[in-house]
């Protein structure tokens, strides 16, 4: 296909992509002056509180809030009473589909409180201790009812109800009776049975992984403010300011364009920011008070009240030839979704295979509410749960096959033309390469010592594209500015001013990126499902030729040659044809100057559904020790080898794929969500939720793979998110490798380590005795 | 609740202030002087976001009240910078790329800078356990510790 | 809440006995605020001990040390003297939290606040630790062992706190060292704490003795079955086995958050074993660096 955006893109020399600049918006982050979501300060600003939910599952039978309305500075107080009752209406949020009648009991709770944390009221007051007493003040009527925590418990039929109207879908024919199974999804390939018959090996587990949350430093935050005339201005971190405004819009009633979305510095979102929670509370607060509301969640309500990612049961069958070809592969994936329906079980389903070749595969899956926080998106939602599970069983098969890991993964890898079990072809991946990659590192030939092994493990995200709008406008002194609308949460300012400069041939710093207000761009998807660099990449790319068009144009008109004539070099129009040893070349600065007489003011735009996002496929290699006396295990060395299509600014997609390592270390070793029998949290905190802290790992060795892709100008690849989902896999693998326990449930905290090798130790003496 | 008055130093500038005592040194700064570079992770002392220097200690603002204050001297991110130079830390921080969104940088910096100001040749060891009070979520912590090491051989003179 | 910065121990006495029992003294802070923050108390009034002389600063005497009780972790381990004398004291107090923590965190904070997990306290009790505690009965000493009563309890009477530390000068040829368990490097509760001290005489022999144990029972642990282990004997194999095995017997844990009972019993005799080996090579003479890890 002779794509006119891809052409010469292996001969074109590049200046600027490529190379490691320091990102334009860095002085105001390392000098502290980049403001995030708690960061503003408003006149006459309120501070907005939240009554959360003791219990894990009540019916609220009445809230009074009187007394609380009376307590002197309390200027407003909000029930759901206040928020639109929407209808059932399921839209797309980054990767996870979102529900608005959920989505307003989610925010402001109605007939039942549903999880402890759950927003049941809210106060706005003129200083935070009024708030806080105002909360104690208000009086909720609770009648508590039997609560259910685990997926496998939510699903059996006796198990308390959490939505009485919820009939599975996708069961035939419709159950007779409501249960917390809200979907049942399918993907399937080939015949299995016939697989599995096939096989010389086979291998089956069960998995159990618990809930993790994104762990952000951030905690949500934002500054409301609505004019008496129903204009709003709403401040948050976001990861995508035109959601929250369709979100906020929605559940207020209000009109789009009077909400006017500003998205702050994001101090991190990782997918936990593609929702809402304080922002319609906010809204409704100013609304009610005529002031600006200010409202920022603590850290325990962090934990209690925002999404984690699913916990879930993964059963996974897989079997394979003596020469080592994978010739079916079955899995059965029940997450929980929280308090309602959503949990990334579909993505997990359409993953969990995805990295292979396979003729013969089959992946079910159930979508499970339960008394906990409503679930969202976490990197490569659905994924890294799934991938952990297929990624322990290929070594199994690997081990029992006497083959290398590696290897074993090289003779089964999807290539470009593979058919991926949910449903492409797919274009050039680099999935081999990432493996040749990792197999020839240093890292993999280091000699081990006792108690130490190595775990292989691949991974797969598809990537997203989507709806994306940019501006490039040209200053009267030549220096342009860029206006993108996905929040930059990674460094993506820093990219995208370089394909811009790299497009017009002009040097870095004379392009100034902003990422704009819901008011200033067209509609703009959010900042997740890797999108940024790739989309919003499309997108400068396109206005920067936008751009360079009309730059050709009035050069042509000032040198009253024809259009044709004109190319567009190093930052210059150049004239062609029979007149151009006379004509001096004009720059953008020449251009600039004279806009105003040639035509007027110069801008390039481009307004994209970004499609063809390429899949990125990474291998990590990890060696640990694992102390059997203490179960501790300790990360010595790991690798991760991932490919980025076109790697723009190397050193951001390295940061990608060492932070998605980190947090899956943390995911693999330490982090879950601890709860009481009565359904409380005990550990929302990060004292007892454990995230790795710098003295956990190791330096993070990275090796960046390039398989371009073809449908985007530069080659890119998303590469945020399939950093996290190898790394449990690996590190189970290498605890595996080092001590003979095959792990199947996360984490791998010292207690469960050392129990195992205790009971391993204790069978093998009763065997030896 | 009556107002304490406090005078103090922020930064090597006189500063006075009116708080609550429930007030903590790090509401003081975002809030009252509106000194936002210390950032509020989680009010608990776990995740050294609100690093400041205290009399020459590296301490959580969240855990120091804001009438403690009252006689001594303070220093935030935003004293780091002299006039339009950036301290070397601040620099490379930039060149490494050790900061994706940034919000746990300024708690970083004031960290990496108490640790260069008493020991300037630490190895990447020290530096870790050093740094183990302030958690980032985006880096996994292998460029932090890089541009740490970097600055340190830069400020040595090497 | 109101907050008092007294100059004097007797000032600070009579601010705690006029508001009989809704005061709170503050050292340190790092456990105070977060409990503030949390609501889990809520004192009328917070006396601020760190005005007052004898809080702060380490002296050193004939005698041995005394630490002042609000005198931060951070300036205790910078005392080369302590350090030499009391390496498993010191490497104990610096594992309290983060640096920042470090920076203000203290002994008599970290003691009064009764944690059962408390990281000085073990190696404190090891150490011989004797509390100077002063309040409107006069002025008193205690064992360390003697404070915690349970988790968040104390022996102090009403208006009661901790002014300082006394530790011995060690005896010759004596070693003592920390170790504690925790999930991660850094930052945790410890799950299990051990602190050992022991004396040498010039044959090799332990002659004295003393183990401390936190984070598995109601309060820090003065185990003297343990320390009976290692008395007499070369603080071989055997005793270092028989010390192991009398630490995992005293251990009356439970399964919370951070560990389970079965995990806290098997790790307590671990730890104790190579606490012990660390108190011995030091015993021996040889400078093994601080790190409590």
């Amino acid at each position: 296909m002779n794509d006119p955006r891809t052409i010469g893109l292996t001969e074109r020399k590049l200046k600027i992509v490529g190379t490691r600049p320091l990102r334009p918006d860095g002085v105001d982050k390392v000098t502290g002056r980049a403001k995030f979501g708690a960061d503003l300060h408003v006149a006459n600003m309120l501070i907005g509180k939240v009554l959360r939910s003791p219990h894990a599952h009540a019916r609220i039978r009445s809230i009074d809030v009187s007394k609380a309305q009376a307590l002197p500075g309390v200027k407003a107080v909000i029930t759901s009473a206040d928020l639109c009752d929407l209808p059932s209406e399921f839209i797309p949020a980054g990767e996870m589909m979102v529900n608005y009648r959920d989505m307003t009991r989610n925010v402001m709770a109605r007939e039942k409180a549903l999880y402890e944390g759950h927003a049941v009221a809210a106060v706005a007051a003129t200083n935070e201790e009024t708030a806080a007493q105002a909360l104690k003040l208000i009086q909720v009527d609770y009648e508590v009812l039997p609560h259910v925590l685990d997926v496998a418990k939510a699903m059996e039929p006796d198990a308390p109800l959490l939505h009485e109207e919820m009939y599975t879908i996708g069961v035939e024919p419709k159950p007779a009776k409501p249960s917390n199974i809200a979907k049942r999804v399918e993907f399937a390939l080939g015949d299995v049975a016939a697989g599995f018959a096939q096989a010389d090996v086979v291998v089956e587990h069960e998995f159990t992984t618990v809930p993790v949350h994104q762990g952000y430093i951030e905690p949500h935050a934002c500054l409301a403010t609505v004019s008496e005339d129903g204009q709003a201005e709403l401040w948050c971190t976001t990861q995508g300011q035109f959601i929250v405004r369709s979100f906020c819009a929605k559940l207020l009633g209000m009109e789009l364009s009077k909400l006017r979305v500003t998205a702050s510095e994001i101090g991190g979102g990782f997918g936990g920011k593609t929702v809402v929670y304080l922002e319609p509370l906010a809204l409704a607060l100013s609304r009610k008070s005529g002031h600006p509301v200010k409202m920022v969640m603590s850290r325990q309500e962090v934990f209690q009240a925002s999404g984690p990612t699913s916990g879930a049961k993964i059963w996974v069958k897989i079997g394979a030839s003596r020469a080592g070809r994978i010739t079916a592969g079955e899995a059965v994936l029940k997450y929980q979704a929280g308090a309602f329906q959503g949990s990334p079980v579909q993505p997990g389903c359409m993953c969990a295979f995805a990295p292979y070749d396979l003729e013969n595969v089959k992946v079910v899956g159930f979508d499970v509410v339960v008394n906990r926080p409503k679930v969202a998106a976490y990197r490569a939602p659905g994924g890294p749960i799934a991938e952990f599970a297929v990624e322990s069983v290929i070594d199994e098969i690997a081990k029992r096959l006497g083959l290398d890991p590696i290897e074993l993964r090289l003779k089964n890898a999807a290539k470009e033309g593979t058919k991926a079990a949910y449903g492409p072809k797919f274009g050039p991946i680099g999935l081999v390469q990432t493996l040749e990659a990792a197999r020839s590192h240093a890292n993999y030939r280091v000699p081990l010592k006792a108690n130490q092994g190595r775990g292989v493990a691949s991974g797969f995200w598809f990537n997203i594209g989507g709806d994306t709008c940019a501006t490039l406008n040209l200053t009267e002194d030549g220096t342009v500015t860029l206006v993108a609308g996905t929040p930059d949460i990674g460094g993506s300012r820093a990219s995208l001013a370089m394909m811009a400069a790299e497009e017009l041939g002009i040097e870095l710093e004379k392009v100034r990126p902003i990422i704009g207000d819901t008011s200033a761009l067209g509609y703009n998807f959010l900042t997740g499902g890797s999108r940024v660099t790739f989309s919003s990449g499309m997108a400068v790319v396109e206005a920067a030729r936008d751009m360079v068009r009309q730059l050709r144009e009035r050069a042509a008109k000032i040198w009253e040659i024809p259009l044709d004539d004109v190319v567009w070099e190093d930052g210059c129009a150049r004239a062609l044809g029979s007149r151009s040893s006379e004509i001096k070349p004009l720059s953008l600065a020449d251009i600039a100057k004279t806009a105003g007489k040639t035509g007027g003011p110069i801008v390039g735009n481009a307004a994209i559904n970004a499609q063809g996002a390429g899949p990125s496929l990474a291998t990590h290699v990890v060696d640990v020790e694992v102390d059997p006396e203490t179960g501790k295990v300790t990360i010595l060395r790991y690798l991760a080898v991932q490919d980025a299509g076109k790697a723009v600014h190397p050193s951001y997609v390295e940061g990608q794929m060492q932070g998605g390592a980190v947090q899956g270390i943390g995911w693999a070793l330490n982090e879950e969500y601890i709860y009481d029998e009565n359904g409380r949290l005990q550990n929302p905190g990060f004292l007892d939720y454990r995230i790795p802290v710098c003295s956990d790992v190791p330096m993070i060795d990275t090796v960046i793979v390039e398989v371009p892709n073809p449908r985007h100008p530069y080659g890119v690849r998303g590469v945020g998110e399939t950093p996290i989902v190898p790394p449990m896999a690996a590190i189970a693998n290498a605890v595996e490798s080092a001590i003979g326990i095959r792990f199947t449930e996360l984490p791998m905290s010292p207690p469960r380590v050392l129990a195992a090798i205790d009971a391993k130790l204790a069978s093998q003496s009763k065997t030896a005795a | 609740m009556a107002k304490h008055h406090v005078t103090t130093t922020i930064n090597g500038d006189p500063v006075e202030f009116l708080c609550t005592p429930a007030q903590t040194l790090l509401d003081v700064l975002r809030d009252v002087l509106y000194l936002t570079g210390s950032k509020e992770g989680c009010a608990s002392g776990d995740c050294g976001a609100c690093s400041v220097m205290l009399d020459g200690r590296l301490v959580c603002s969240c855990l120091v009240l804001g009438v403690e204050a009252q006689g001594r001297s303070i220093e935030t991110i935003e004293g780091m910078a002299h006039g339009d130079r950036l301290h070397p830390l601040q620099q490379k921080f930039l060149e490494h790329a050790a900061l994706q969104c940034g919000v746990c940088t300024p708690g970083f910096l004031v960290a990496a800078k108490a640790l260069l100001d008493r020991n300037p040749d630490p190895t990447e060891t020290e530096v870790r356990y050093w740094l183990a009070g302030n958690l980032c979520r985006c880096t996994g912590y292998d460029k932090i510790v890089r541009a740490v090491l970097d600055a340190a051989a830069e400020m040595r003179g090497n | 809440m109101d907050y008092r910065s007294p100059g004097t121990v007797k000032e600070a006495v009579d601010l705690l006995a006029a508001h009989n029992g809704a005061a709170h003294v503050l050292a340190g802070g790092t456990d105070l605020l977060v409990k503030l923050r949390a609501g889990v108390v809520a004192p009328e009034l917070v006396v601020d001990l760190k005005a007052i002389p004898q809080l702060r600063g380490i002296a050193a005497d004939a005698n041995g040390f005394r630490i002042g009780a609000a005198t931060s972790c951070a300036e205790i381990g910078e005392h080369a003297a302590l350090a030499a004398a009391w390496p498993g004291v010191v490497e104990a107090l610096q594992l309290i939290g983060s640096t920042q923590i470090q920076g203000r965190a203290s002994l008599g904070g970290n003691l009064c606040n009764a944690s059962p997990a408390a990281d000085s306290v073990p190696a404190l009790i090891a150490a011989g630790a004797v509390c100077e505690v002063a309040g409107p009965g006069g002025e008193r000493q205690v064992p360390v062992e003697k404070i915690v009563t349970g988790p968040g309890k104390t022996s102090l009477a009403r208006g009661e706190f901790v002014v300082g530390f006394r530790l011995p000068k060690p005896r010759a040829r004596s070693g003592d060292a920390y170790l504690r368990l925790i999930p991660r490097t850094e930052m945790d509760i410890a799950v299990v704490g051990v602190g050992v001290a022991m004396t040498l005489d010039a044959a090799g022999v332990c002659t004295h003795a003393r183990v401390g144990l936190g984070a598995v029972a109601p309060t820090p642990l003065l185990v003297e079955d343990a320390a009976k282990a290692l008395i007499g004997t070369r603080v071989d194999a055997a005793a270092l086995a028989a010390l192991a095995a009398a630490t995992s017997a005293a251990c009356k844990p439970i399964d919370d958050k951070r560990g389970t009972v079965a995990y806290r019993i098997k790790v307590a005799g671990v730890l104790a074993r190579r606490t012990a080996q660390t108190a011995l090579e030091r015993a021996r003479g040889s400078t093994t660096k601080a790190t409590g890890r």
